[in-house]
């Protein structure tokens, strides 16, 4: 059965959607996978509103607070190496209470290291990254294409990533 | 989070994006889409549920692999344990957001128009 994007979104929110008029972009680009996934390295980016809590400032939600129809644009890099209980999120459209407890529901830092030691997937970059996703409304998403997914591409590159895993909240 | 999958496919990454919502990835034109009928802010799973990550994780993987052409977007068969209607309250913030809260008076009333004009066709 086809996948409902509306099955769980109470109806404000669905209408909320439905009226962001919005035509697809052509062509879509395409890069096509340049060696098998197991040989592939794999960068994670999630727009979950992760951040590493103590290390870098949480993304600016009081600013959303004051001017509702603005969302933050900017987004945080984090180790591979953090632990679940370095990890905060920041995020005013969702319960962030699971993420909280196991990051890899949006962000699958250890289920890509399990792949990466049984041989399925060849490697993980050593940074992931993490944006927030509410982005304004009407959805503002120039400073994230024409400023800050060119500057994370440049760091893919240098990190020799192949992959790219997205997860939105 | 589709406008960045074009954006890091754009630069020459292969992407994958896995998503509740195939609606938003159609319209904004994602590379490679695996759409999950799961709630917000659970993209791959239940927190501890290593199993139901991984089976997620290897369905994108295979789209992955196998889409042999801009715009795939498969489905994956998985379901959600919660029923329906406890899922939409539990992935919600306790406090609505500040752009809801705004617009949610306004909206209530846009869908009440709505409602007559339908009812008076």
């Amino acid at each position: 059965m086809p996948v409902d994007s509306f099955q769980y979104l109470p109806r404000l929110i669905a209408t909320f959607y439905q009226m962001t008029e919005r035509e697809p972009d052509h062509p879509i680009p395409w890069t096509p996978l340049p060696r098998p996934i197991s040989e592939c390295k794999f960068c994670l980016v999630t727009s979950g509103g992760i951040y590493h809590e103590d290390i870098d400032p949480p993304f600016d939600l009081d600013r959303e607070r004051r001017q509702p129809t603005w969302g933050d644009p900017s987004y945080r890099a984090l180790p591979i190496n953090i632990s679940q209980t370095e990890i905060g999120v920041s995020h005013l459209h969702l319960n962030t209470e699971d993420v909280l407890k196991d990051m890899n529901i949006l962000l699958p830092i250890q289920r890509f290291q399990e792949l990466v030691e049984a041989g399925k997937v060849g490697a993980l970059a050593e940074h992931a990254y993490s944006f927030m996703g509410f982005q304004g409304y009407p959805p503002d998403t120039t400073e994230w294409q024409n400023t800050y997914a060119p500057e994370v591409a440049g760091k893919m590159k240098t990190e020799g990533v192949d992959c790219v895993f997205l997860t939105p909240a | 989070m589709p406008v960045l999958a074009r954006s890091f496919e754009e630069a020459g990454f292969s992407t994958i994006l896995v998503t509740p919502m195939p609606y938003w990835a159609e319209m904004v034109g994602t590379p490679r889409t695996l759409a999950i009928a799961f709630p917000f802010g659970h993209t791959l799973g239940r927190p501890g549920d290593e199993k139901l990550q991984h089976s997620v994780i290897s369905e994108a993987l295979d789209v992955l692999e196998n889409a042999d052409f801009p715009g795939t977007i498969a489905h994956s068969e998985e379901t959600w344990l919660q029923n329906t209607q406890e899922a939409i309250k539990s992935w919600q913030p306790e406090e609505s957001s500040p752009i809801i809260a705004e617009l949610a008076p306004n909206f209530r009333e846009m869908l009440r128009q709505r409602k007559r004009q339908q009812q008076s066709r």
